[in-house]
């Protein structure tokens, strides 16, 4: 049965651009339905703020079904909230008690710089997967789908890593603002499939390459894995570096390279 | 002489729809032998916009960048990843027949019209289903993950509204990884130049020249700038208009604007009182709330839906015995079940809830139960079928459905209605196309359950490529107006005006507070059952908010750097507008179809009652100047290949 938590603290992140000075906004939520999603205490929150004839708090949001990655935030230090397995959008209030004092931050990490308040730009996401996150497969020349059976397990195994949302939460919960998860999980969802075998090596290659002009460096924190909304395992790291370290071994004049 | 054919000798819009001629099952083929085709190498002397990069407008932009235009892509989202059709669930159509059960191009294309209650245009639903099959093959060419079979085949389910399997899925995540398909394959032209990306970047305006479509003019959502764009053709993939309702399945930046700006600029919008209910989505907990979510059609696969016989039940569900239940769907449509089309099981949960057999706190839903479905397959299948979606109901409803079915109700899901577009997607603008959910010629009425990704790629992946090229054909060499045209100016300074008005406003209530009052309206008046009465109410009321918000609204921050409240504020405006010719627009059809039901026209067993004499038509509404005061131009609809028969699913 839902309940009104009473007496909530906001302490949240308010800076008008990427330049700019930022500082933490205290404000009090005096009583919310615990059925309420974080999201929406905050639009509560925003309503108010209008209504004072003060600015709304800016943070990326859209689908508020756990989908689409738009969302982002730290909350009390965790990326997207105490609860694990769940985008921001998808916390709700019964997730606090009464009197809670929640800190709201934006994504840091110096690949997404911050646009204002709680948003940051998370193109460098955009750039891995333009440089290899795909396969070429122009529209109209695909054979049947039933062509080449993919084993259930392999099939599986490749949606697993596909699930990732691109919010960006691994790159922010690494203390070293690296992009591993994100990228290992776009090769290990390609690399596993029959479709993504001709451009296994170059995929892996550039991709890597791209992430490491951007990203920090991992080091096995494994903090990316328990931020993950997805519960992406870390495990597709591994099969990245296998796969990058073979394309770098690999004999170049019989993979065509450019 | 019939209503149809009387408004038809009224028209002032000459609305060709362009149908090729010959049996419906060679139209399209004909088509394509008969258009005029550019040269590869004269392509990249055209540029094209895309709206949007959902599915239609991601598949679009990919597709003609690899035809070798030039094309630059707008999206108000981060990244071309996030548009609605990621939040898709249950799968995509596709008429393969892999099971070997009797489905055909033919059986796809007959149940869509079907489930469209009669009311879409034939030859564009018959290209969609034969589209269909090389859809499913482009998407696993992709590396898009389906559900497979042990033995490595895919793997298909049915769907509302059909009697084969025919669906297509990747877990509950669908249309997630089928956008991501598109976004990579849009990606891959992003970095290769094909496509220049504009993110966070909203549409404002569309510039028509001499009659032409000429280009738009978009806001910097981060700066705030206003900056004008030109060229060849201008694709709007903006999708639908269902957050007018403001409580709907959409995600919470959905909105009409674009399609919204084009209709007034001379673009007819056609039959905006099509909207759909989904009958399964989450009901309503507290009144702060913003946004329904949906629960996969695929649910009610394996879901039994009921409420107790009794109004007055208190017993938690599982205590309430069998013959205390009311498993209301399968009475009443024995063939089909609870897989019956959405808007009859929206309809049906409605009047059950009215009835106060409702349950949940609130008593505003209805059971969806999987008791039965554990004990045939075990939890172990269940969960491997529906497990993300199980977890995302206890999440937000707080109750585990392994152990107490889950509480669905009725909610705004998509809308049928959009620009009206011929047979080549064109909107009666030379060179302004509208595809997926922006556009209404597929799915009538209604649509059924995993079509809507069907459609957005059809139109992206397999018509506009081809029919955009038969519109720029004969435009090579010419040259077409720049941003210093003096109508580029002019839109940027009627926008700059626009939104500096809303800052000015100085009023009292937020952007969200109206989009909450004029949905309350439009779901009470507009929503799953109409009434004259009510949509007069509607009527007088709507135009009455609008002018308190347009002297109370308050925006509060500046034009000049990100401010989502400004941004809201625009959107807002449009849904107004829009509202007022949803209401209009359910107002005059007098019969009820499909999602339009209007409870003057039904039959002695509560079904719909269509008009086929006198409503065999499409309503597109031409901008009149005052959003009260639309022009009335009719399609009317001609059946060749399909008999005209009262629908049902008994």
């Amino acid at each position: 049965m839902s309940h009104n938590l009473k007496n909530i603290t906001l302490k949240i992140w308010r800076q008008d651009g990427p330049q700019a000075k930022g500082n933490f906004e205290t404000h009090v939520i005096d009583e919310i339905t615990d059925e309420a999603s974080f999201l929406e205490m905050l639009d509560i929150l925003n309503d108010k703020l209008v209504h004072d004839g003060k600015e709304a708090v800016v943070f990326d949001h859209d689908c508020r079904e756990g989908i689409c990655g738009t969302c982002s935030l730290m909350i009390d230090g965790q990326a997207h909230g105490p609860q694990r397995g769940t985008a921001t959008c998808q916390l709700h209030m019964r997730q606090f008690q009464d009197n809670a004092t929640i800190t709201i931050e934006p994504w840091r990490a110096s690949a997404f710089p911050l646009i204002k308040d709680l948003m940051v730009d998370r193109s460098a996401f955009d750039r891995v997967i333009e440089s290899g996150g795909y396969i070429t497969a122009e529209t109209g020349g695909a054979p049947d789908a039933n062509l080449i059976p993919i084993p259930k397990p392999i099939a599986d195994a490749a949606m697993d890593s596909a699930e990732c949302i691109g919010c960006g939460a691994c790159v922010a919960a690494c203390p070293n603002g690296a992009a591993n998860l994100f990228t290992a999980a776009k090769v290990a969802h390609l690399n596993r499939l029959p479709q993504g075998q001709a451009e296994r090596y170059s995929r892996v290659e550039n991709m890597v390459e791209t992430m490491d002009e951007h990203f920090g460096s991992c080091t096995n924190h494994g903090e990316c894995e328990a931020a993950c909304p997805k519960e992406i395992s870390i495990d597709v790291i591994a099969l990245m570096h296998k796969d990058y370290r073979k394309a770098k071994f690999a004999n170049r004049k019989d993979l065509a390279r450019k | 002489m019939s209503l149809t054919d009387q408004l038809l000798a009224q028209n002032t819009v000459k609305l060709d729809s362009k149908i090729p001629a010959g049996p419906m099952a060679d139209k399209w083929n004909s088509y394509k032998d008969n258009m005029k085709l550019v040269n590869p190498n004269n392509k990249r002397k055209f540029k094209v916009i895309v709206v949007g990069t959902g599915l239609a407008g991601a598949s679009a932009a990919a597709t003609l960048a690899e035809l070798g235009y030039q094309v630059d892509a707008f999206t108000f989202h981060d990244s071309a990843r996030r548009a609605h059709s990621i939040a898709a669930q249950g799968g995509i159509n596709g008429a393969k027949n892999y099971k070997g059960d009797g489905d055909s191009i033919h059986r796809l294309f007959y149940d869509t019209v079907k489930g469209g209650d009669f009311r879409a245009r034939e030859a564009n639903v018959h290209r969609l289903a034969e589209n269909s099959v090389d859809i499913i093959d482009q998407m696993v060419a992709q590396g898009v993950p389906f559900a497979r079979e042990y033995g490595g085949l895919l793997d298909n389910r049915s769907f509302g509204g059909a009697q084969v399997s025919r669906t297509f899925y990747a877990r509950g995540q669908t249309g997630q990884q089928l956008l991501l398909g598109a976004y990579q394959q849009f990606s891959r032209q992003v970095g290769l130049g094909g496509i220049r990306l504009f993110n966070r970047t909203e549409l404002i305006d569309v510039v028509v020249i001499d009659g032409h479509a000429s280009g738009i003019v978009v806001r910097d959502l981060v700066t705030g700038e206003l900056q004008s764009h030109a060229a060849h053709a201008v694709v709007l993939a903006t999708g639908g208009y269902g957050n007018a309702f403001f409580l709907s399945t959409n995600a919470m930046a959905c909105n009409v604007t674009a399609a919204w700006r084009a209709h007034r600029k001379g673009a007819l919008f056609a039959n905006p009182c099509y909207t759909q209910i989904h009958p399964t989505c989450i009901p309503q907990s507290d009144d702060s709330q913003s946004k329904l979510t949906l629960m996969s059609e695929s649910l009610r696969n394996d879901g039994r839906v009921w409420v107790p016989t009794n109004p007055n039940e208190t017993r938690p569900a599982h205590e309430v015995p069998e013959n205390e239940r009311d498993y209301y769907l399968e009475r009443l449509y024995p063939s089909f079940g609870n897989l019956a089309p959405r808007d009859i099981s929206s309809r049906a949960a409605k009047r059950a809830v009215d009835k106060g057999l409702g349950v949940g706190p609130k008593k505003n839903g209805v059971y969806l139960d999987f008791a039965d479905a554990i004990n045939r397959l075990g939890r172990e299948v269940v969960e491997e079928r529906y497990g993300n979606l199980f977890e995302m109901y206890e999440r937000i409803a707080g109750e585990n459905p392994y152990e107490q079915p889950m509480r669905i109700y009725p909610a705004s899901h998509y809308t049928m209605g959009g620009l009206w577009v011929d047979y080549e997607l064109m909107t009666n603008i030379p060179g302004l196309y509208a595809a997926g959910e922006a556009n209404f010629s597929d799915h009538g009425a209604n649509r059924l359950g995993a079509s809507a990704l069907m459609q957005g790629l059809s139109d992206g992946y397999f018509v506009l490529p081809y029919t955009i090229g038969n519109y720029l054909a004969p435009m090579l060499n010419k040259a077409i107006p720049g941003t210093d045209h003096p109508a580029f100016k002019a839109a940027e300074e009627e926008a700059r005006i626009r939104f500096n008005g809303y800052l000015a406003s100085g009023g009292t209530k937020s952007p969200d507070y109206f989009h909450r009052e004029l949905g309350k309206i439009i779901w009470d008046y507009c929503g799953m059952e109409r009434t004259e009465e009510g949509l007069k109410k509607a009527l007088s009321d709507l135009p009455a908010l609008y002018d308190e918000f347009k002297t109370d609204l308050r925006v509060t921050g500046n034009g000049e750097s990100m401010n989502q409240t400004l941004e809201k504020a625009g959107r807002v405006d449009d849904f107004f507008q829009l509202g007022m010719l949803m209401c209009k627009d359910a107002l005059d059809r007098q019969e009820s179809c499909g999602g339009h039901f209007r409870a003057e026209y039904q039959t002695e067993e509560g079904e719909a009652l269509r008009d086929d004499e006198n409503y065999c038509h499409v309503s597109a509404w031409q901008w009149g100047g005052d959003p009260m005061k639309p022009n009335l131009n009719v399609e009317k609809l001609e059946f060749e290949e399909v008999h005209l028969a009262t629908r049902s699913y008994k």
